[in-house]
């Protein structure tokens, strides 16, 4: 056998070739006393963008490595497009990839990084050029076509990495924390180019970020993961609304924590009932986690000292949004509403607080495990 | 910062501060340089071609030939071997005590004295070395066709001892900029370990381990303890026929002529610096310090 | 790394370590053998050669003569060097590629070359001045200038020295101040780079002593060497252990200094 599958490349893309689903199955991976990865399960759909998302050393990285065969796994397999990957070597699996900084061939200008996996594939010169130009005009970057490495910016430098992995037409491509070195404007710049290529070439991709925004605004769905287990993986706006572990609900987003008491499928804080995402939780005391933006203030009412009253102590004007924060004399609140809204409350203020009624998540843990 | 005194004053107290530094290598670098190439072209009547003429004799001419066919033979020998045991510390733990064990070892033997390595390897394979006597025991000769030791066969030998660690030194920072995601975007490419280097690395580290080939020549031309502790004869190579003519007692003449072929090395040397700077330029353009 | 080219490398090292070990170790543990030998063929192994370098004057001589002048030389270099490279990058920019050039002259004149162009020199040193071996030290520091240079440069290049001395000025230090005690802490380990490099030269130093005929510790061994190569060969590998094991230690100290002030920026 060659030194590379023998999948026929000729077709193009999108229409002819099928994407491919990835799944990975009971993955473990284990470092010395360390694991990495505690049997990982996750199946990727065709042409899907599912983001993994988690702090540093959660095994984000190593799964996409594993699937990718820069590592070998400790246990379970990698399955793309039904066939068992997991003892093949990286060369062989046709996969491509993204990392996050410093991959680009340096002695070779960005055509011929591009081509570099076709001329491993022992394609001719003349089509090498061609679909390499194809693919630096699928990232906007056909003028930069005979640049070096050192004279592109970082944006345009990972615009090339993509393009490079994309031009061997792989069933899968892998992006590990791609955007992550570049600056914040630049950073979501490429986060929608990268969004806009991946649905237009309709290939299944593997994200890792550790930036829950890019998370959210990229996939069609997203797993959180830490220390080496996925604790969920959804849409976005399930990930965000519906978490199902209080890790996830203070991971994405912010959250503030309210005491209250679980009553008959529903939560009871400072006197306004919640509903609960999940209705079956057993009565007894609980801490709900509750959303900024849900939270609603009003001028508070002469004499006024309950539950709900507080004082505003500090406020981040944000742009389109400001947050304050509320002292409610027990404990403070984190507040979201748009600006206009907070100019009503500047710091110092008496407010009346109100709940929105949404499904809220609640955990029995009163907050001494907080990362 | 400006000052309303004129600026031609301020210049001179700046300039002042490397004034220790250039007078000092004013003295003993540039003066010994200028003397030599005074000398070279001096005779006892006046300036003179006349050594450099002498350059030509033909024992002159076959110890300049020899010079450079060692320096040659051991520079290769040292860059490969060197390049290869560079390659084997650099995928080690970049703060490993084999690593600090062998860059110290490499330091030691790549400036340490010729005379020492000279008397280590007649320990070793001289006619009572260790080797030799060792092998004897067991019925082997070592030296069939007579001993080849103290023969240009020996020095080039012993040169390999210090041009090998020099090969590490020189040629590793080269190495720890290669990154680790090259070999991996390779391999996610379709790319093996043979593609690998002959695409990526191979041309990547071609500049820098040919600087270090020259590095390597121009420290084996110029050099002149292991030679003068091994080998009897004067005159082999350049360095011993410098010696030769500076010791000599003859006169005036022979320091004169000592100027010459110090005049000739200087010379050699000069175009391999110039070629290994310009190769420094490009491989720096691509390798991360 | 996959698991099978992690094996594979792991093998290549041994074979190369192994190899290249015996090669290098073979000579000095012949020369430890040497210099052990007993007078007859099977005599018992014997340290007299060892011990009897104490006993020879000349030989005491040349070994506190060659260790004088390394520290010499370590000395000067720093005191020439280390101000004029902070000044010149702080001060006067220009300067900098000339200074460089000259210093990295002697890697282009060797000192086989250089020595042609010093025996004048000396001989009016030795008239005028003084005709200790000590004077070597001038040439010495010549010797080492690139390699002290290239150590101290790559100690600079990892401090920001501009913006520290800005800092410095701002808050009142005088120049002095801002060498000695603001950029020298920073970069103890080039510092102790440098005169490690200066050691290991000046003790290995032959041509230059040669042949303008002082007696250091390698032309020592030299010339010993034809008379009595038990001894010399004993010195020899004494003089080798002990330079091997200074770096080391220096190499260490240099670290943990380093590390102890948080060293350069660590990403």
């Amino acid at each position: 056998m060659g030194a590379l599958d023998t999948r026929p490349i000729g077709a193009s893309w999108g229409g002819s070739r099928s994407a491919a689903e990835v799944r990975l199955e009971d993955l473990r991976r284990i470092y010395g006393s360390t694991t990495a990865l505690d049997g990982l399960n996750i199946t990727i759909q065709a042409g899907e963008l599912v983001a993994l998302l988690g702090p540093s050393g959660c095994g984000k990285t190593t799964a996409l490595r594993l699937v990718a065969g820069l590592e070998d796994a400790d246990g379970g397999q990698v399955v793309i497009d039904g066939r068992d990957v997991t003892h093949l070597p990286a060369s062989r699996r046709d996969t491509g990839m993204v990392f996050q900084a410093y991959s680009l061939f340096p002695h070779m200008t960005a055509r011929e990084n591009v081509a570099f996996g076709l001329r491993m594939r022992k394609v001719g010169v003349a089509e090498r050029r061609q679909r390499a130009g194809d693919m630096l005009e699928l990232v906007g970057l056909s003028t930069q076509a005979d640049r070096y490495a050192h004279q592109l910016s970082g944006g345009q430098q990972q615009r090339v990495a993509l393009a490079r992995a994309l031009a061997i037409r792989p069933s899968v491509l892998l992006l590990d924390e791609p955007l992550s070195a570049l600056d914040a404007r630049v950073r979501s710049q490429l986060r929608d180019e990268i969004r806009r290529v991946q649905r237009e070439v309709g290939i299944t991709t593997l994200f890792v970020t550790h930036d829950q925004e890019e998370a959210l605004a990229i996939a069609d769905r997203v797993g959180v993961m830490r220390a080496g287990r996925l604790e969920q993986m959804g849409p976005p706006t399930t990930i965000y609304s519906q978490p199902a572990t209080p890790f996830v609900a203070e991971f994405v987003g912010l959250t503030n924590r309210l005491a209250g008491v679980v009553t008959g499928g529903a939560v009871d804080v400072r006197g306004i009932r919640l509903p609960l995402i999940a209705s079956d939780t057993p009565d007894g005391p609980a801490v709900a986690l509750v959303r900024p933006e849900a939270v609603s203030l009003a001028p508070a009412l002469d004499g006024s000292n309950g539950p709900l009253s507080g004082t505003v102590i500090a406020v981040s004007f944000l742009g389109a949004v400001s947050r304050l924060t509320v002292d409610l004399g027990d404990t403070t609140l984190l507040v979201q509403v748009p600006t206009a809204d907070a100019i009503a409350h500047p710091g110092g203020s008496r407010v009346r607080i109100a709940l929105r009624q949404d499904p809220v998540l609640i955990t029995r843990d009163n907050g001494q495990g907080k990362p | 910062m400006r000052r309303p005194l004129g600026g031609r004053l301020r210049i001179s107290t700046t300039w002042l501060g490397a004034a220790p530094f250039l007078v000092y290598s004013g003295v003993f670098l540039v003066l010994p340089a200028a003397l030599v190439v005074v000398g070279a072209f001096s005779g006892p009547h006046g300036p003179t071609l006349a050594n450099l003429a002498q350059l030509n004799q033909p024992y002159v001419v076959s110890a300049f030939v020899n010079s450079l066919v060692l320096s040659a033979v051991s520079a290769s020998i040292g860059a490969v071997v060197g390049a290869v045991l560079a390659y084997a510390v650099a995928t080690g733990s970049p703060d490993g005590i084999l690593r600090r064990l062998v860059t110290a070892l490499c330091g030691v033997l790549s400036q340490f004295g010729g005379v020492t390595l000279a008397f280590a390897f007649i320990a070793t394979i001289g006619t009572e070395g260790f080797i030799v006597i060792w092998l004897q025991q067991h019925g082997i000769t070592f030296y069939p066709n007579g001993v080849w030791l103290f023969s240009l066969t020996g020095l080039t030998l012993i040169y390999t001892y210090f041009e090998i660690p020099l090969m590490v030194i020189v040629f590793m920072p080269a190495l720890d900029g290669v990154r680790p995601q090259w070999r991996e975007a390779t391999e996610t490419l379709g790319g093996a370990t043979w593609h690998y280097w002959r695409h990526v690395a191979g041309p990547l580290l071609l500049p820098a381990f040919l600087g270090a080939w020259l590095l390597l020549f121009a420290n084996a031309f110029s050099a002149y303890a292991t030679a003068a502790a091994l080998l009897d004869i004067g005159g082999v190579i350049v360095p011993l026929q410098i010696s030769r003519a500076l010791s000599s007692e003859v006169g005036l003449n022979q320091a004169n002529f000592a100027a010459a072929l110090a005049l000739g090395m200087v010379v050699v040397v000069a175009v391999i610096i110039v070629l290994y700077s310009w190769l420094q330029r490009r491989s720096a353009r691509w390798l991360p310090r | 790394m996959n698991r099978r080219r992690r094996r594979r490398l792991a093998a290549f090292k041994t074979v190369v370590y192994v190899v290249l070990g015996l090669f290098f170790l073979l000579p000095i543990a012949a020369m430890v053998e040497f210099a052990t030998r007993g007078v007859g063929l099977s005599s018992p192994r014997t340290l007299s050669a060892f011990t009897s370098i104490g006993s020879d004057p000349e030989l005491v001589d040349a070994i506190t003569a060659s260790l004088e002048l390394a520290v010499i030389t370590s000395v000067g270099m720093l005191a020439l060097l280390l101000p004029t490279m902070i000044w010149i990058r702080l001060r006067v920019p220009r300067m900098v590629r000339p200074v460089e050039l000259v210093c990295l002259t002697p890697l282009t004149i060797p000192a086989i070359v250089l020595v042609v162009g010093f025996a004048p020199i000396y001989q009016w040193i030795e008239i005028n001045v003084s005709d200790s071996i000590l004077t070597l030290a001038f040439a010495y520091l010549i010797l080492v200038l690139p390699y002290c240079y290239r150590a101290l440069d790559a100690g600079l290049s990892a401090v920001d020295i501009r913006t520290l001395s800005e800092a410095a000025r701002n808050l009142g230090a005088s120049w002095g101040t801002v060498m000695w005690r603001i950029i020298v802490p920073n970069m103890s380990s080039a510092v102790s780079n440098a005169c490690l490099l200066c050691v290991a030269v000046v003790l290995g130093e032959f041509t230059v002593a040669n042949l303008l005929n002082f007696e250091n510790l390698q032309v020592a061994i030299s010339i010993l060497g034809t008379g009595n190569a038990s001894v010399s060969i004993a010195l020899a590998v004494v003089s080798l252990v002990f330079v091997f094991f200074f770096l080391l230690v220096l190499s260490f100290f240099g670290r943990a200094l380093s590390r102890r002030r948080g060293g350069a920026a660590r990403a």
